[in-house]
C-alpha cells in the first residue's frame, strides 16, 4: 500500500509539471485554435531563465532566493512569448491556419537550436534552492520538500489562472476572444492585446514548471522541452484541447499512467521503457473513443 | 533541352570527381604530414567525454611534434563532432575517411557510436583505436578496430568483486540505461559475476536516455531493500538518479561505471552521490611519478582541468598510434594494422598496454569512491 501510495505522489508530481505546460497549449488553441508547437522549449527557456539569474546572483538554498528565480524566470519566458507571437505568429495570423502551424514549428526549431548554438547541447547542473528533505507519510511511503513545492505552486498558480480567467476584466476579454474572435473586436476589445497576454500567460506557467522540475531533478538542456512537452500536448488533448480543468485532469492523468507502468508495468510484461509510448497509447485511445477528449465539449457546426 | 543536357553533364562531372576522392583500396602511404581523425561527441549530452578525448589526444599530438614527429613526420588531428549520435558518428567518419583521407582514427568513448563508425573503418582499411570504448562487441566488427581500455566483462567483474567482497553485499538492484550497449552489457557481465560470487539480484528495471524522472524504478527498488545498487549508465542520468535516490531515502550505496567518470555529474548529483563506488582506467591522485607528471602537464595546458580518465586513455590512444606508425615505418594499412596489433608491453598513463588477438588491451582496473565532489582511490584489481 506504502508502494503504491509513493508511486501516486511521484505521478501526481510529473503530472503537476505536465499540467502547468498544457495549460499553455490549451489556452492559445482557445483562442486562436492554433497547436502551439514551441511551447514546450518556452518551458525549456524559462529552465534556463531560471538557471542564468540564479547563477549570476549565486543564490543558495532559500525561499526568498527560490521565489525571485520562479518570478524572474516566469517573466523572461512571458517576455520571450510576447515577441514570439508578436514576430512570428501575428504576420501570418491573416493565412491560413496551416501556415500558423508550419510557422510554431520552425519557432520551435529555431529556440532549441539557438539554445543549442549558445550554450551547447550538454545538461547542465541546476543550482539547488531548496534543501530537499524527506518527511514520512507511513509505511515506507515518504513526500519530499520539492515535491511538496511542486504540488503547492501548481496549485497557486492554477488558482490564480482561474481567478484571472473569471474574476478580472482582462479574463473576459479573453473568453470573449475564444469565443468569437470578430465579434470581440467588434465590442471594442484590443484583440491583439488579448492574444498577446494569452502567450505570456502561458509562457510564464511553463516557465514555473520547468524551474520546479529543475528543484526535483537537476538538469537542464536545450532539448528537454521536446518530450516533456509532447506529453504536456498530449495531456491537452486527453482532458479535450480548450478546456483548462481538462488540461489539469489530463496532465495528472499521463504523469500517474506513465509513473505506474514504470513501477507495475513489470508484473504484466511491460517494461519501464514503454512509459512514453504509455502516454500516447492513452492517447490514441482517448481520441477514438472520445474525440474532444475527457472535458471537451462537440461543437455543432451550423450549416 | 541542350542547357538540360549541358546541367546534367556538369552534375554528373562533379558527382563522378567527388567519387574519385575516395579511397577505395588505396592503401598506401602518401607520405608527408600525417593525419589522423579523431571523432567524439563535443557538444551533445556527454560532451565531456568527447571534449576530454580531444585534449587528451591533442595534448600527445602536440608532444609528439614537439619533439619532432614520427620517423621526422609530423602529426595532424582533425577533431570531428558527432554530438553522441551514432548515426552522426558514421557519418563524420566517412568524412574523415574519404574527404579528409585520414590514416588513422581515435574515437568514439560511447560503445553505441564506436560500434556505428567502426563498420566504415574496417570497410575503407583505416585502422581505428577507440580510447575507451568497453563494450566486447566493438573490437569484434574487424581486425582494423582496436582499443587500449579493458572490456566489460571485466569492468562488470571488477564491481561484482568489490560488492560482494568488499561491501559483503548478499542483494543488489540494478538500474540500467535501455539505449547503451554499454550499460547493458555491463548489466550481463556484473550478474553473472555476482551470481557467482553467491549474491542474489533483487530486480533490474530499465531507463531510457534523456530521461528526468526516475523515482518510478527507485520507488520499486526501495521495497526490496538491496544492499547495493548497480547503475551502469552515463554522467548525465546518474546524477539525478543519485539525487532522487536520497529523496526517497535509500541509503543503500550507488555502483557505477567509468561512465560516470565528468566533472560536470557534481554539477548534477552534488552531496547525494556520496558514499558512491566506481570502476575506472586510472585514478588521478595515483602517486605514480609518470601519472602525476601527466597531470601536471595536462594542467598545465588546459588552466587547471584535471585529466579525467578518458583525457588519459584519448592520450594513451594517441600514443600507442604513434609507436604504432614508427615501427610500421609509415601508414600503409596492412603494415600499421599489423603494428597496432602487436603492441605489447606499451608504457601508458592508464597502466601497461598489451593488445590481445581480439586487439582488446588487457589492464587492472581501480575502484574509486565518491566523496565531497572527488574521486578517492580505494583499490586496484587486477584481470
Amino acid at each position: 500500500m506504502d508502494t503504491f501510495v509513493q508511486q501516486l505522489i511521484n505521478g501526481l508530481n510529473i503530472g503537476a509539471i505536465y499540467a502547468l505546460i498544457a495549460l499553455g497549449y490549451t489556452m492559445v488553441y482557445g483562442i486562436l485554435r492554433l497547436i502551439n508547437f514551441a511551447h514546450g522549449d518556452i518551458y525549456m527557456v524559462g529552465a534556463f531563465a531560471g538557471y542564468f539569474i540564479a547563477l549570476k546572483l549565486g543564490l543558495g538554498p532559500s525561499w526568498g532566493g527560490l521565489l525571485f528565480v520562479l518570478i524572474g524566470s516566469m517573466v523572461v519566458a512571458a517576455l520571450v512569448g510576447m515577441a514570439m507571437e508578436r514576430l512570428a505568429y501575428r504576420p501570418v495570423r491573416k493565412y491560413a491556419r496551416m501556415t500558423s502551424l508550419i510557422t510554431a514549428i520552425g519557432v520551435s526549431l529555431l529556440l532549441e537550436n539557438l539554445f543549442v548554438a549558445l550554450f551547447g547541447g550538454q545538461g547542465r547542473g541546476f543550482p539547488q534552492l531548496i534543501n530537499d528533505t524527506n518527511f514520512a507519510l507511513f509505511g515506507n511511503a515518504a513526500i519530499s520538500k520539492s515535491q511538496i513545492l511542486i504540488f503547492a505552486v501548481s496549485i497557486a498558480l492554477m488558482v490564480i489562472l482561474q481567478w484571472i480567467i473569471f474574476k478580472t476584466k482582462v479574463g473576459t476579454a479573453m473568453r470573449a476572444v475564444s469565443f468569437n474572435l470578430n465579434s470581440a473586436k467588434l465590442m471594442g476589445i484590443n484583440t491583439d492585446a488579448i492574444i498577446m497576454f494569452t502567450f505570456a500567460l502561458g509562457s510564464a506557467l511553463a516557465a514555473a514548471g520547468g524551474v520546479l522540475t529543475a528543484q526535483y531533478s537537476p538538469t537542464i538542456d536545450p532539448l528537454m522541452g521536446i518530450t516533456t512537452g509532447l506529453k504536456a500536448f498530449v495531456a491537452a488533448v486527453l482532458g479535450g484541447i480548450g478546456n483548462i480543468p481538462g488540461a489539469v485532469l489530463g496532465g495528472l492523468l499521463i504523469g500517474v499512467a506513465e509513473t505506474m507502468v514504470v513501477g507495475y508495468g513489470s508484473n504484466i510484461g511491460i517494461q519501464s521503457t514503454y512509459r512514453d509510448a504509455v502516454a500516447f497509447a492513452i492517447l490514441i485511445l482517448v481520441l477514438l473513443i472520445r474525440p474532444s477528449g475527457i472535458l471537451g465539449t462537440t461543437v455543432q457546426e451550423k450549416v | 533541352m541542350k542547357r538540360i543536357l549541358i546541367a546534367l553533364t556538369l552534375i554528373t562531372a562533379v558527382f563522378a570527381s567527388a567519387t574519385c576522392t575516395r579511397r577505395g583500396g588505396n592503401c598506401a602511404d602518401p607520405g608527408g604530414t600525417i593525419k589522423i581523425g579523431v571523432y567524439g561527441d563535443l557538444t551533445g549530452q556527454t560532451s565531456s567525454f568527447g571534449q576530454s578525448t580531444k585534449n587528451g589526444s591533442q595534448m600527445a599530438a602536440d608532444e609528439i611534434n614537439a619533439a619532432g614527429g614520427i620517423n621526422g613526420r609530423q602529426v595532424q588531428l582533425i577533431h570531428e563532432d558527432d554530438q553522441g549520435e551514432p548515426g552522426k558518428a558514421a557519418t563524420v567518419v566517412t568524412k574523415l575517411i574519404n574527404q579528409d583521407q585520414v590514416r588513422a582514427l581515435i574515437g568514439e568513448v560511447a560503445s553505441s557510436n564506436s560500434l556505428a563508425a567502426a563498420p566504415h573503418a574496417q570497410e575503407a582499411k583505416v585502422p581505428m583505436i577507440s580510447p575507451s570504448s568497453t563494450n566486447p562487441k566493438v573490437t569484434q566488427v574487424g581486425d582494423y578496430i582496436f582499443r587500449v581500455c579493458f572490456i566489460d566483462p571485466f569492468q562488470g567483474e571488477v564491481m561484482a568483486k568489490f560488492a560482494a567482497n568488499s561491501l559483503k553485499a548478499k542483494k543488489a538492484a540494478i538500474l540500467f540505461d535501455s539505449n547503451s550497449d554499454y550499460s547493458k552489457g555491463l548489466v550481463q557481465f556484473f550478474k553473472a559475476a555476482f551470481t557467482k560470487l553467491g549474491g542474489e539480484i533483487v530486480t533490474e528495471k530499465a531507463y531510457a536516455q534523456r530521461d528526468r524522472d526516475f523515482t518510478g524504478q527507485l520507488t520499486a527498488i526501495r521495497d526490496l531493500k538491496p544492499d547495493v545498487i548497480y547503475v551502469p549508465g552515463y554522467y548525465q542520468e546518474v546524477g539525478v538518479i543519485a539525487k532522487q535516490t536520497k529523496q526517497l531515502g535509500i541509503t543503500a550505496p550507488l555502483l557505477g561505471g567509468d561512465g560516470w567518470d565528468s566533472p560536470q555529474l557534481w554539477d548534477l548529483g552534488g552531496d547525494s552521490l556520496n558514499g558512491s563506488f566506481i570502476s575506472n582506467h586510472y585514478s588521478v591522485d595515483d602517486p605514480t611519478p609518470v601519472i602525476q607528471d601527466f597531470v601536471k602537464r595536462f594542467k598545465a595546458k588546459y588552466n587547471g582541468t584535471a585529466p579525467d580518465a578518458l583525457a588519459a586513455l584519448g592520450y594513451d590512444a594517441m600514443m600507442v598510434l604513434a609507436d604504432s606508425i614508427k615501427r610500421a615505418n609509415g601508414t600503409e594499412c596492412a603494415a600499421l594494422r599489423n603494428a597496432i596489433a602487436t603492441t605489447r608491453d606499451f608504457k601508458g598513463i592508464t597502466g601497461i598496454i598489451s593488445l590481445n588477438e581480439e586487439r582488446n588491451a588487457v589492464k587492472s582496473a581501480v575502484v574509486l569512491e565518491l566523496r565531497n565532489k572527488q574521486f578517492v582511490y580505494k583499490e586496484t584489481i587486477a584481470p
